[in-house]
């Protein structure tokens, strides 16, 4: 019984860390229509971020977590800016533009920074354990899940609850009307690829203290938020949420009834059948253009 | 089929040593066939400085540049400058192969130092066994190869742990988890680590692989709570190491009653960890960057003043720099006209050297090296403090967990 409570806390941790890392793609996949392949990169440049913050300005990770959150948002803005806004006609040439964006960044970081594993510290006061559900888990897994669920919060008031996110749902929906209206879709776009590059920077900055930091991280992130946001439904930000809890809880149960090696399987090959009876994923909204 | 290939090379050898005997001029200004000409001998340095892998190789590159250069220094071999022929292969074993076979065949290097993963070896191996060329390879790994045109300086399973078994079984207890990467090293470590338990009546309560670059540990944490072992054998490799650590130390699990004992987590991988996360875990080499020897303290005082004072040496830069020492050894009983992959890899049987780790011998057998394993434990400043050496220098044994295969002078033999 133990066993299972402990496990069900294991998966909500992996979920947590799923949900950080998909939210920012969910954001721009799921509004823009971009294929944004150097969101991992993005994770990865957080990490960076708060290693750099940690080594050079002698900044604890919290306090360094706005910081990254805005230095990763310019840098996405900088692209959506130079390089993605040409491409909203085509969107798959996003695909090979955004992947080329994230071997430069990858090589730009392995350039200055180094090739070699880098060590961010945890706070020191979330160093300890805590009892959930009668489980003794560690503090820092139960920040980690709270900043998630707090950037879906926002997330989610902003669409939901502003006068940009208004404008951002008339432009999902129809962009060419939205513009008659006087919507300026150019600056509601850039502004939404930054919010979202800078969710995944922040992701790379929680990220940081439980993996390790390197140059190619971002490889496996991006695969990860791809798997949750087509599984949840490219226009449900509660359908993010949803599938990364299924897939934490699912891979987390798996890995411990057999082996990680299985889990990463069984999770993948789910996926692929779901999608085939369900292409539009588990969540779908009405009134999509 | 290797035996009538060696006996038309040695004719064929023959025939050129005798031709260049009778017309010497023709021969070494013309068509270059001499090794060593010119006062130069030229050989490979073949580690990646680009990709996954650079990370390490990059400083097994630095081993070896800084050996040659010390060689040279000191007058060279015989009067001879070693000159090194740098090529970058891009943590990428098809590369390997290309630029292994443009440093034998092009550039006519008389050996080549590289390598850090078994992947790259495999892929260079049918270069130098087609060629009869020499590969000096300085990493640990799995065993069960014996090629006659490789120079292996790591260890091999029997030699990290023959001691580091039984003194764990002793120190903490009999039921043990082994978790490993998922591919041949943490396999062929783990099979003859059951087979040192199985005698010491010992219990493998899990033998689990997570794939290459898996980041997430909580499922497997879980299992170390419920499972209880007394220890955890992690062949873990790479970044995997690092995540497993900290989550490890995260879930507030005691190295004192559950140490983690690793064959794969060096200074490197503890330095990305935080000595917090490594402290009181346990790994068996036969190098460490603390270990106490006037040799040593030489090796590292070198290192940190020719390429930068925070850089570390460890178990896979200490062979990368003496091999090129034991090479230099091998060579310099050679007249300058002998020079050649097969009359090296001849001389280089039985050379000995005092290495930073101890003195060093390359077996002739099977072409791989005596060494001196160590226990060390690390502390919270990331350093290791050397718990336990072994008594005597280890014998190399590729095959020790196949007893009925054994790497001879001849190849391969069942018995």
């Amino acid at each position: 019984m133990l066993d299972i409570a402990a496990q069900f806390v294991t998966g909500l941790s992996i979920a947590s860390i799923l949900l950080m890392v998909a939210l920012g793609l969910a954001v721009i996949y799921g509004t823009t229509g971009v294929i944004n392949l150097a969101h991992g990169e993005f994770v990865m440049l957080g990490a960076y971020g708060a290693w750099f913050a940690q080594t050079f300005l002698g900044l604890g990770l919290i306090a360094s977590m706005p910081l990254v959150f805005v230095a990763v948002a310019l840098l996405g803005l900088l692209t959506e800016r130079s390089v993605i806004r040409w491409l909203y006609a085509r969107p798959l040439d996003t695909i090979l533009a955004t992947w080329g964006v994230g071997v430069v960044l990858q090589q730009a970081v392995r350039l200055s920074a180094g090739g070699e594993l880098r060590y961010v510290a945890a706070p020191h006061i979330l160093d300890v354990s805590l009892d959930l559900l009668g489980v003794s888990v560690s503090a820092y897994r139960v920040f980690v899940l709270v900043v998630a669920l707090a950037a879906f919060a926002a997330t989610w008031a902003i669409i939901y609850r502003t006068a940009l996110g208004l404008r951002l749902r008339a432009i999902t929906q129809n962009r060419e009307v939205a513009q008659a209206f006087g919507v300026n879709a150019d600056r509601v776009y850039s502004l939404t690829f930054a919010y979202g590059a800078g969710l995944a920077g922040l992701a790379g900055a929680l990220v940081a203290p439980l993996k390790s930091v390197a140059p190619e991280m971002g490889t496996a992130y991006v695969v990860d938020a791809f798997m949750v946001v087509v599984l949840g439904g490219v226009q449900s930000l509660f359908g993010t949420v949803a599938s990364s809890g299924l897939l934490g809880e699912l891979s987390g149960f798996i890995a411990y009834l057999s082996n990680d090696t299985i889990a990463k399987a069984v999770v993948l090959l789910a996926v692929v059948v779901l999608i085939r009876f369900r292409p539009q994923g588990l969540f779908t909204r009405r009134g999509r253009a | 089929m290797p035996m009538r290939r060696r006996t038309f090379l040695k004719g064929a050898a023959t025939t050129v040593a005798a031709g260049t005997g009778l017309f010497p001029h023709v021969w070494v200004k013309n068509t270059g066939l001499a090794y060593a000409q010119g006062g130069e001998i030229k050989v490979g340095v073949l580690f990646s400085l680009t990709g996954t892998t650079a990370i390490i190789e990059e400083s097994l590159h630095k081993a070896t540049i800084m050996a040659i250069e010390e060689i040279n220094a000191a007058g060279g071999i015989n009067g001879m400058r070693i000159v090194p022929v740098e090529e970058d292969p891009a943590s990428d074993p098809a590369t390997f192969a290309e630029k292994a076979r443009k440093l034998v065949l092009s550039d006519r290097c008389v050996s080549v130092f590289g390598s850090y993963t078994s992947a790259s070896r495999k892929a260079v191996l049918p270069v130098f066994e087609r060629q009869n060329n020499l590969y000096f390879y300085p990493t640990l790994y799995e065993g069960r190869e014996c090629s006659k045109n490789v120079i292996y300086t790591g260890a091999v399973p029997n030699q990290q742990q023959d001691d580091f078994v039984p003194w764990l079984v002793e120190k903490f207890g009999k039921r043990w988890y082994l978790i490993g990467s998922n591919y041949i090293y943490p396999k062929e470590e783990n099979n003859y680590c059951k087979k040192l338990l199985a005698e010491l009546g010992a219990e493998v309560v899990a033998e689990e692989y997570v794939p290459l670059g898996h980041s997430e540990f909580s499922s497997v944490i879980n299992k170390f709570r419920s499972e209880k072992p007394n220890v955890i054998f992690s062949t873990v490799v790479g970044d995997s190491v690092v995540a497993l650590h900290r989550q490890y130390r995260a879930a507030g699990l005691d190295p004192e009653t559950m140490p983690m004992a690793s064959l794969t987590t060096s200074e490197n991988e503890v330095a990305a960890m935080g000595g917090d996360a490594a402290a009181g875990h346990f790994t068996s080499a036969p190098y460490f960057m603390v270990w106490d020897s006037p040799e040593n303290q030489r090796f590292v005082e070198a290192y940190r003043s020719r390429w930068g004072g925070d850089k570390v040496t460890h178990f896979v830069s200490e062979p990368s720099y003496f091999q090129v020492y034991l090479f230099k050894q091998a060579v310099q009983k050679l007249a300058a006209s002998d020079i050649t992959p097969p009359t090296i890899r001849e001389a280089i049987k039985g050379e000995e050297m005092v290495a930073p780790q101890g003195r060093v011998r390359i077996e002739p057998e099977n072409l791989h090296t005596w060494l001196w394993p160590k226990i060390g434990q690390c502390g919270s400043d990331g350093q290791f403090t050397i718990l336990k050496q072994s008594e005597t220098w280890q014998e190399p044994d590729p095959y020790k967990a196949y007893p009925n295969q054994r790497c001879t002078a001849d190849g391969l033999k069942e018995v």
